[in-house]
Protein backbone atom coordinates (compact mmCIF):
# COMPACT_ATOMS: atom_id res chain seq x y z
CA UNK A 1 0.00 0.00 0.00
CA UNK A 2 1.12 3.55 -0.62
CA UNK A 3 4.01 3.19 -3.04
CA UNK A 4 1.95 3.35 -6.21
CA UNK A 5 0.95 6.84 -7.31
CA UNK A 6 -2.36 5.62 -8.73
CA UNK A 7 -3.20 4.13 -5.37
CA UNK A 8 -5.53 6.53 -3.53
CA UNK A 9 -5.82 4.56 -0.32
CA UNK A 10 -3.98 6.22 2.56
CA UNK A 11 -1.89 4.31 5.05
CA UNK A 12 -3.54 4.24 8.47
CA UNK A 13 -0.69 6.01 10.33
CA UNK A 14 -1.69 9.46 9.04
CA UNK A 15 1.72 10.49 7.70
CA UNK A 16 1.74 13.07 4.92
CA UNK A 17 -1.96 13.83 5.01
CA UNK A 18 -4.24 16.54 6.35
CA UNK A 19 -5.64 16.65 9.86
CA UNK A 20 -9.18 15.23 9.86
CA UNK A 21 -11.51 17.12 12.19
CA UNK A 22 -14.94 15.75 13.09
CA UNK A 23 -17.72 18.19 14.01
CA UNK A 24 -20.65 16.46 15.70
CA UNK A 25 -23.60 17.30 17.91
CA UNK A 26 -27.38 17.31 18.12
CA UNK A 27 -29.71 18.62 15.41
CA UNK A 28 -29.82 22.41 15.24
CA UNK A 29 -26.91 23.09 17.60
CA UNK A 30 -24.98 24.97 14.92
CA UNK A 31 -22.60 22.42 13.40
CA UNK A 32 -22.97 23.73 9.86
CA UNK A 33 -22.72 27.34 11.06
CA UNK A 34 -19.50 26.43 12.90
CA UNK A 35 -18.06 24.73 9.81
CA UNK A 36 -18.88 27.85 7.78
CA UNK A 37 -17.24 30.02 10.47
CA UNK A 38 -14.08 27.89 10.39
CA UNK A 39 -13.93 28.15 6.59
CA UNK A 40 -14.26 31.95 6.86
CA UNK A 41 -11.60 32.19 9.55
CA UNK A 42 -9.08 29.67 8.17
CA UNK A 43 -9.80 29.46 4.43
CA UNK A 44 -7.25 32.11 3.48
CA UNK A 45 -4.31 30.58 5.31
CA UNK A 46 -5.07 26.84 5.13
CA UNK A 47 -6.01 24.52 2.27
CA UNK A 48 -9.39 23.09 3.31
CA UNK A 49 -11.89 20.40 2.36
CA UNK A 50 -15.30 19.69 3.88
CA UNK A 51 -17.39 16.50 3.96
CA UNK A 52 -21.02 16.71 5.13
CA UNK A 53 -23.26 13.86 6.28
CA UNK A 54 -26.88 14.78 5.70
CA UNK A 55 -29.92 12.86 6.76
CA UNK A 56 -31.81 13.85 3.62
CA UNK A 57 -30.14 14.77 0.33
CA UNK A 58 -27.39 17.40 0.48
CA UNK A 59 -28.88 20.25 2.48
CA UNK A 60 -25.86 21.06 4.65
CA UNK A 61 -23.50 20.88 1.69
CA UNK A 62 -25.82 23.20 -0.26
CA UNK A 63 -25.93 25.63 2.68
CA UNK A 64 -22.14 25.79 2.76
CA UNK A 65 -21.92 26.20 -1.00
CA UNK A 66 -24.46 29.05 -0.92
CA UNK A 67 -22.59 30.68 1.98
CA UNK A 68 -19.66 31.03 -0.43
CA UNK A 69 -17.09 30.31 2.26
CA UNK A 70 -15.21 27.71 0.21
CA UNK A 71 -14.95 26.66 -3.44
CA UNK A 72 -17.95 24.43 -3.94
CA UNK A 73 -15.90 21.60 -5.44
CA UNK A 74 -14.15 21.31 -2.07
CA UNK A 75 -17.41 20.33 -0.35
CA UNK A 76 -18.60 16.72 -0.70
CA UNK A 77 -21.83 15.26 0.68
CA UNK A 78 -22.14 11.69 1.94
CA UNK A 79 -25.53 9.96 2.14
CA UNK A 80 -25.99 7.85 5.24
CA UNK A 81 -28.90 5.46 4.60
CA UNK A 82 -31.04 6.53 7.57
CA UNK A 83 -28.16 6.08 10.03
CA UNK A 84 -25.95 9.17 10.41
CA UNK A 85 -24.11 7.79 13.44
CA UNK A 86 -23.25 4.56 11.58
CA UNK A 87 -21.50 6.55 8.86
CA UNK A 88 -19.16 8.33 11.31
CA UNK A 89 -18.57 5.58 13.85
CA UNK A 90 -19.27 1.98 12.77
CA UNK A 91 -18.96 1.99 8.99
CA UNK A 92 -16.79 4.94 8.03
CA UNK A 93 -16.03 3.71 4.49
CA UNK A 94 -18.04 6.32 2.56
CA UNK A 95 -16.61 9.17 4.65
CA UNK A 96 -13.03 7.93 4.24
CA UNK A 97 -13.67 7.66 0.52
CA UNK A 98 -14.91 11.27 0.39
CA UNK A 99 -11.94 12.54 2.44
CA UNK A 100 -9.45 10.73 0.22
CA UNK A 101 -11.23 11.97 -2.90
CA UNK A 102 -10.79 15.58 -1.71
CA UNK A 103 -7.12 14.99 -0.89
CA UNK A 104 -6.58 13.38 -4.27
CA UNK A 105 -8.28 16.22 -6.17
CA UNK A 106 -7.02 19.23 -4.22
CA UNK A 107 -4.15 17.91 -2.09
CA UNK A 108 -2.01 18.46 -0.29
CA UNK A 109 -4.64 19.77 2.13
CA UNK A 110 -4.03 21.09 5.64
CA UNK A 111 -7.43 20.32 7.11
CA UNK A 112 -10.47 18.22 6.18
CA UNK A 113 -13.57 18.92 8.26
CA UNK A 114 -16.13 16.09 8.47
CA UNK A 115 -19.50 17.31 9.72
CA UNK A 116 -21.80 14.63 11.11
CA UNK A 117 -25.52 14.47 10.52
CA UNK A 118 -27.52 15.78 13.46
CA UNK A 119 -27.75 12.96 15.94
CA UNK A 120 -28.00 12.40 19.67
CA UNK A 121 -25.59 12.70 22.60
CA UNK A 122 -24.15 9.21 22.05
CA UNK A 123 -22.83 9.86 18.52
CA UNK A 124 -19.07 10.25 18.24
CA UNK A 125 -16.55 9.89 15.44
CA UNK A 126 -14.42 6.80 15.00
CA UNK A 127 -10.72 7.47 15.54
CA UNK A 128 -10.29 5.76 12.18
CA UNK A 129 -12.07 8.71 10.55
CA UNK A 130 -11.38 11.80 12.71
CA UNK A 131 -8.04 12.66 14.32
CA UNK A 132 -9.70 15.33 16.47
CA UNK A 133 -13.35 16.01 17.18
CA UNK A 134 -15.48 18.92 18.27
CA UNK A 135 -18.87 18.37 19.86
CA UNK A 136 -21.33 21.25 19.47
CA UNK A 137 -24.17 21.89 21.92
CA UNK A 138 -26.40 24.93 22.16
CA UNK A 139 -27.83 26.61 25.23
CA UNK A 140 -31.43 26.17 24.08
CA UNK A 141 -31.16 22.42 24.60
CA UNK A 142 -31.11 23.27 28.32
CA UNK A 143 -28.27 23.92 30.73
CA UNK A 144 -28.50 20.33 32.05
CA UNK A 145 -27.03 18.83 28.86
CA UNK A 146 -23.33 18.98 29.90
CA UNK A 147 -24.26 17.28 33.20
CA UNK A 148 -26.04 14.47 31.35
CA UNK A 149 -22.78 13.67 29.62
CA UNK A 150 -22.63 11.05 26.87
CA UNK A 151 -19.47 10.31 24.91
CA UNK A 152 -19.70 13.42 22.72
CA UNK A 153 -19.78 15.75 25.73
CA UNK A 154 -17.26 13.84 27.85
CA UNK A 155 -14.65 12.63 25.34
CA UNK A 156 -14.58 15.15 22.48
CA UNK A 157 -11.33 17.08 22.13
CA UNK A 158 -13.23 20.37 22.26
CA UNK A 159 -16.76 21.07 23.52
CA UNK A 160 -18.40 24.11 21.96
CA UNK A 161 -21.50 25.59 23.59
CA UNK A 162 -23.15 27.74 20.93
CA UNK A 163 -25.98 30.32 20.84
CA UNK A 164 -24.92 31.99 24.10
CA UNK A 165 -26.93 35.03 22.95
CA UNK A 166 -30.08 32.98 23.60
CA UNK A 167 -29.15 32.08 27.20
CA UNK A 168 -31.25 34.80 28.89
CA UNK A 169 -34.23 33.96 26.67
CA UNK A 170 -34.27 30.24 27.46
CA UNK A 171 -33.21 30.55 31.10
CA UNK A 172 -29.88 28.77 30.63
CA UNK A 173 -27.16 29.46 33.18
CA UNK A 174 -23.79 29.51 31.39
CA UNK A 175 -21.89 29.25 34.68
CA UNK A 176 -23.73 26.03 35.46
CA UNK A 177 -22.93 24.66 32.01
CA UNK A 178 -19.24 25.56 32.38
CA UNK A 179 -19.03 24.01 35.85
CA UNK A 180 -20.82 20.80 34.82
CA UNK A 181 -18.71 20.47 31.67
CA UNK A 182 -15.55 20.79 33.75
CA UNK A 183 -16.82 18.09 36.10
CA UNK A 184 -17.39 15.53 33.31
CA UNK A 185 -14.51 16.63 31.03
CA UNK A 186 -11.69 17.37 33.44
CA UNK A 187 -9.00 19.38 31.64
CA UNK A 188 -10.50 19.05 28.15
CA UNK A 189 -11.36 22.50 26.79
CA UNK A 190 -14.82 24.08 26.52
CA UNK A 191 -15.55 27.22 24.50
CA UNK A 192 -18.72 29.34 24.52
CA UNK A 193 -19.74 30.95 21.23
CA UNK A 194 -22.45 32.89 19.52
CA UNK A 195 -21.76 32.33 15.86
CA UNK A 196 -24.68 34.60 14.96
CA UNK A 197 -22.97 37.50 16.74
CA UNK A 198 -19.41 36.49 15.84
CA UNK A 199 -19.40 34.75 12.42
CA UNK A 200 -15.74 33.68 12.49
CA UNK A 201 -15.89 31.94 15.91
CA UNK A 202 -12.38 33.22 16.57
CA UNK A 203 -11.65 31.23 19.72
CA UNK A 204 -12.65 27.94 18.06
CA UNK A 205 -10.71 28.83 14.92
CA UNK A 206 -7.58 29.46 17.01
CA UNK A 207 -7.97 26.08 18.71
CA UNK A 208 -8.38 24.35 15.31
CA UNK A 209 -5.41 26.22 13.85
CA UNK A 210 -3.23 25.08 16.77
CA UNK A 211 -4.34 21.48 16.18
CA UNK A 212 -3.49 21.71 12.47
CA UNK A 213 0.01 23.02 13.18
CA UNK A 214 0.68 20.38 15.81
CA UNK A 215 -0.57 17.66 13.43
CA UNK A 216 1.53 18.75 10.47
CA UNK A 217 4.59 18.94 12.75
CA UNK A 218 4.05 15.40 14.07
CA UNK A 219 2.95 13.78 10.79
CA UNK A 220 5.32 15.22 8.20
CA UNK A 221 6.53 12.74 5.59
CA UNK A 222 10.03 11.67 6.63
CA UNK A 223 12.75 13.05 4.35
CA UNK A 224 14.52 10.12 2.75
CA UNK B 1 -17.55 -23.23 4.96
CA UNK B 2 -14.70 -20.74 5.30
CA UNK B 3 -15.34 -18.57 8.41
CA UNK B 4 -14.08 -15.50 6.50
CA UNK B 5 -17.31 -15.74 4.51
CA UNK B 6 -19.19 -14.77 7.69
CA UNK B 7 -17.17 -11.54 7.89
CA UNK B 8 -17.68 -10.77 4.20
CA UNK B 9 -21.46 -11.16 4.44
CA UNK B 10 -21.93 -9.47 7.83
CA UNK B 11 -23.87 -6.23 7.49
CA UNK B 12 -21.46 -4.79 10.08
CA UNK B 13 -18.53 -5.12 7.67
CA UNK B 14 -17.43 -1.46 7.46
CA UNK B 15 -17.54 -1.25 3.66
CA UNK B 16 -20.33 1.28 3.16
CA UNK B 17 -23.11 -1.18 2.35
CA UNK B 18 -25.44 0.28 4.98
CA UNK B 19 -26.06 3.36 2.82
CA UNK B 20 -27.38 1.37 -0.19
CA UNK B 21 -30.89 -0.06 -0.46
CA UNK B 22 -30.57 -2.02 -3.72
CA UNK B 23 -33.51 -0.14 -5.20
CA UNK B 24 -35.72 -0.76 -2.16
CA UNK B 25 -36.07 2.93 -1.25
CA UNK B 26 -37.45 3.87 -4.67
CA UNK B 27 -39.57 0.70 -4.85
CA UNK B 28 -41.11 1.74 -1.53
CA UNK B 29 -41.60 5.32 -2.71
CA UNK B 30 -43.44 4.02 -5.79
CA UNK B 31 -45.71 1.81 -3.70
CA UNK B 32 -44.42 -1.43 -5.23
CA UNK B 33 -43.00 -2.53 -1.87
CA UNK B 34 -45.27 -1.75 1.10
CA UNK B 35 -45.31 -4.78 3.40
CA UNK B 36 -43.61 -8.12 4.03
CA UNK B 37 -45.27 -10.05 1.14
CA UNK B 38 -44.45 -7.35 -1.43
CA UNK B 39 -40.90 -7.18 -0.03
CA UNK B 40 -40.62 -10.93 -0.52
CA UNK B 41 -41.61 -10.61 -4.18
CA UNK B 42 -39.09 -7.80 -4.62
CA UNK B 43 -36.27 -9.81 -3.04
CA UNK B 44 -37.07 -12.95 -5.06
CA UNK B 45 -37.08 -10.90 -8.24
CA UNK B 46 -33.79 -9.28 -7.29
CA UNK B 47 -32.14 -12.60 -6.45
CA UNK B 48 -33.20 -14.36 -9.66
CA UNK B 49 -32.22 -11.52 -12.00
CA UNK B 50 -29.34 -9.26 -11.03
CA UNK B 51 -28.48 -11.50 -8.05
CA UNK B 52 -27.94 -14.52 -10.29
CA UNK B 53 -25.74 -12.54 -12.68
CA UNK B 54 -23.62 -10.97 -9.92
CA UNK B 55 -23.20 -14.32 -8.13
CA UNK B 56 -21.84 -15.93 -11.32
CA UNK B 57 -19.56 -12.95 -12.00
CA UNK B 58 -18.26 -13.02 -8.42
CA UNK B 59 -17.49 -16.75 -8.72
CA UNK B 60 -15.66 -16.17 -12.01
CA UNK B 61 -13.63 -13.34 -10.42
CA UNK B 62 -12.73 -15.51 -7.42
CA UNK B 63 -11.52 -18.26 -9.78
CA UNK B 64 -9.56 -15.78 -11.90
CA UNK B 65 -7.82 -14.42 -8.79
CA UNK B 66 -5.87 -17.69 -8.60
CA UNK B 67 -4.31 -17.17 -12.03
CA UNK B 68 -0.85 -15.66 -12.52
CA UNK B 69 -2.04 -12.68 -14.56
CA UNK B 70 -5.69 -11.99 -13.80
CA UNK B 71 -7.60 -10.23 -16.60
CA UNK B 72 -9.37 -7.65 -14.44
CA UNK B 73 -10.24 -5.19 -17.21
CA UNK B 74 -12.03 -7.90 -19.20
CA UNK B 75 -14.01 -9.07 -16.18
CA UNK B 76 -14.91 -5.50 -15.21
CA UNK B 77 -16.21 -5.05 -18.75
CA UNK B 78 -18.33 -8.21 -18.36
CA UNK B 79 -19.98 -6.59 -15.30
CA UNK B 80 -20.47 -3.34 -17.22
CA UNK B 81 -22.14 -5.24 -20.04
CA UNK B 82 -24.62 -6.77 -17.58
CA UNK B 83 -25.40 -3.47 -15.82
CA UNK B 84 -27.59 -1.37 -18.09
CA UNK B 85 -28.35 1.49 -15.72
CA UNK B 86 -25.58 4.09 -15.27
CA UNK B 87 -26.82 4.71 -11.70
CA UNK B 88 -26.42 1.02 -10.91
CA UNK B 89 -22.93 1.01 -12.42
CA UNK B 90 -22.05 3.93 -10.19
CA UNK B 91 -23.51 2.20 -7.10
CA UNK B 92 -21.57 -0.96 -7.97
CA UNK B 93 -18.21 0.74 -8.51
CA UNK B 94 -18.63 2.88 -5.38
CA UNK B 95 -19.34 -0.18 -3.26
CA UNK B 96 -16.51 -2.04 -4.99
CA UNK B 97 -14.02 0.73 -4.19
CA UNK B 98 -15.10 0.84 -0.54
CA UNK B 99 -14.97 -2.94 -0.15
CA UNK B 100 -11.54 -3.06 -1.79
CA UNK B 101 -10.22 -0.52 0.73
CA UNK B 102 -11.49 -2.61 3.65
CA UNK B 103 -10.32 -5.93 2.18
CA UNK B 104 -6.77 -4.65 1.61
CA UNK B 105 -6.42 -3.88 5.31
CA UNK B 106 -8.24 -6.97 6.60
CA UNK B 107 -6.76 -9.56 4.20
CA UNK B 108 -3.57 -7.93 2.82
CA UNK B 109 -2.48 -9.71 -0.35
CA UNK B 110 -0.73 -9.00 -3.67
CA UNK B 111 -3.84 -9.96 -5.63
CA UNK B 112 -5.92 -7.22 -3.92
CA UNK B 113 -3.11 -4.70 -4.51
CA UNK B 114 -3.05 -5.81 -8.15
CA UNK B 115 -6.80 -5.22 -8.50
CA UNK B 116 -6.43 -1.72 -6.96
CA UNK B 117 -3.69 -0.89 -9.48
CA UNK B 118 -5.63 -2.27 -12.45
CA UNK B 119 -8.91 -0.62 -11.51
CA UNK B 120 -9.10 1.64 -8.42
CA UNK B 121 -12.93 1.57 -8.55
CA UNK B 122 -13.80 -2.00 -9.57
CA UNK B 123 -17.37 -3.25 -9.79
CA UNK B 124 -18.56 -4.81 -6.56
CA UNK B 125 -18.39 -8.42 -7.87
CA UNK B 126 -14.67 -7.90 -8.62
CA UNK B 127 -13.90 -6.56 -5.15
CA UNK B 128 -15.99 -9.27 -3.50
CA UNK B 129 -14.58 -12.12 -5.60
CA UNK B 130 -10.96 -11.09 -5.02
CA UNK B 131 -11.56 -10.39 -1.32
CA UNK B 132 -13.11 -13.85 -0.99
CA UNK B 133 -10.05 -15.39 -2.68
CA UNK B 134 -7.68 -13.40 -0.45
CA UNK B 135 -9.61 -14.61 2.59
CA UNK B 136 -9.28 -18.21 1.45
CA UNK B 137 -12.84 -18.81 0.19
CA UNK B 138 -13.80 -20.83 -2.89
CA UNK B 139 -15.62 -19.47 -5.98
CA UNK B 140 -18.82 -21.22 -4.85
CA UNK B 141 -18.57 -19.57 -1.44
CA UNK B 142 -17.91 -16.19 -3.08
CA UNK B 143 -21.05 -16.69 -5.16
CA UNK B 144 -23.06 -17.45 -2.02
CA UNK B 145 -21.81 -14.21 -0.45
CA UNK B 146 -22.83 -12.30 -3.60
CA UNK B 147 -26.29 -13.88 -3.65
CA UNK B 148 -26.83 -13.03 0.02
CA UNK B 149 -25.58 -9.49 -0.59
CA UNK B 150 -28.17 -9.15 -3.38
CA UNK B 151 -31.05 -9.53 -0.89
CA UNK B 152 -29.77 -8.61 2.58
CA UNK B 153 -29.13 -4.90 2.00
CA UNK B 154 -32.53 -4.32 0.42
CA UNK B 155 -34.23 -6.23 3.26
CA UNK B 156 -32.52 -4.11 5.95
CA UNK B 157 -33.38 -0.91 4.10
CA UNK B 158 -37.06 -1.93 3.99
CA UNK B 159 -37.03 -2.52 7.76
CA UNK B 160 -35.69 1.00 8.30
CA UNK B 161 -37.93 2.74 5.78
CA UNK B 162 -41.24 0.97 6.41
CA UNK B 163 -40.79 0.04 10.06
CA UNK B 164 -41.46 -3.60 9.16
CA UNK B 165 -41.18 -6.24 11.87
CA UNK B 166 -37.46 -7.14 11.68
CA UNK B 167 -38.17 -10.70 12.83
CA UNK B 168 -40.66 -11.21 10.00
CA UNK B 169 -38.09 -9.90 7.50
CA UNK B 170 -35.40 -12.21 8.86
CA UNK B 171 -37.89 -15.08 8.55
CA UNK B 172 -38.26 -14.08 4.93
CA UNK B 173 -34.48 -14.19 4.43
CA UNK B 174 -34.40 -17.63 6.06
CA UNK B 175 -37.10 -18.80 3.63
CA UNK B 176 -34.86 -17.64 0.78
CA UNK B 177 -31.97 -19.85 1.96
CA UNK B 178 -32.66 -22.72 -0.50
CA UNK B 179 -32.83 -20.20 -3.36
CA UNK B 180 -29.52 -18.67 -2.25
CA UNK B 181 -27.90 -22.10 -2.25
CA UNK B 182 -29.32 -22.90 -5.71
CA UNK B 183 -28.17 -19.58 -7.18
CA UNK B 184 -24.68 -20.06 -5.71
CA UNK B 185 -24.40 -23.62 -7.02
CA UNK B 186 -25.53 -22.55 -10.48
CA UNK B 187 -23.05 -19.65 -10.36
CA UNK B 188 -20.19 -21.97 -9.44
CA UNK B 189 -21.00 -24.20 -12.42
CA UNK B 190 -21.32 -21.28 -14.82
CA UNK B 191 -18.02 -19.77 -13.66
CA UNK B 192 -16.26 -23.08 -14.21
CA UNK B 193 -17.50 -23.41 -17.80
CA UNK B 194 -15.64 -21.95 -20.76
CA UNK B 195 -16.11 -18.30 -21.74
CA UNK B 196 -17.13 -15.37 -19.53
CA UNK B 197 -19.49 -14.14 -22.25
CA UNK B 198 -21.71 -17.16 -21.49
CA UNK B 199 -22.12 -16.19 -17.80
CA UNK B 200 -25.71 -15.47 -16.74
CA UNK B 201 -26.89 -12.03 -17.84
CA UNK B 202 -30.33 -11.80 -16.28
CA UNK B 203 -31.54 -8.30 -15.62
CA UNK B 204 -34.68 -6.62 -14.34
CA UNK B 205 -35.78 -3.57 -16.35
CA UNK B 206 -37.85 -2.36 -13.39
CA UNK B 207 -34.72 -2.32 -11.18
CA UNK B 208 -32.80 -0.43 -13.89
CA UNK B 209 -35.62 2.10 -14.15
CA UNK B 210 -36.02 2.74 -10.42
CA UNK B 211 -32.23 3.03 -10.05
CA UNK B 212 -32.30 5.90 -12.57
CA UNK B 213 -35.33 7.49 -10.90
CA UNK B 214 -33.63 7.24 -7.52
CA UNK B 215 -30.46 8.92 -8.76
CA UNK B 216 -32.55 11.92 -9.84
CA UNK B 217 -34.81 12.05 -6.78
CA UNK B 218 -34.67 15.32 -4.85
CA UNK B 219 -35.14 13.58 -1.52
CA UNK B 220 -33.52 10.29 -0.59
CA UNK B 221 -31.96 8.57 2.39
CA UNK B 222 -29.98 5.86 0.61
CA UNK B 223 -27.36 6.31 -2.09
CA UNK B 224 -28.99 3.68 -4.30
Amino acid sequence: MGANHDDHHHAPDGRGRALRLGVGGPVGSGKTALVAALCRALGRTLSLGVVTNDIYTTEDADFLRRAGVLDEERILAVETGCCPHTAIRDDIAANLDAVETLEHRFGPLDLVIVESGGDNLTATFSRGLADRQIFVLDVSGGDKVPRKGGPGVTTSDLLVVNKTDLAPLVGADLDVMARDARTVRGERPVLFTSIRQEPTAAAVATWVSDQVHAWSHDHAVPVS
Amino acid sequence: MNPALLLLTDSRLPAGGHAHSGGAERAIASGAVRDVPSLEAFLRGRLHTTGTATAALTAAVCAEAASAEPRWAALDAEVDARTASPAQREASTTQGRLLLRVARRVWPSPVLDGLARATPSPHHPLALGVAAHAAGATPGEAALAAAYHAVSGAATAAVRLLGLDPVAVHGLLADLAPDLAAVAAQAGLAAGAAGWEALPAGSAPALDLIAEQHAQAAVRLFVS
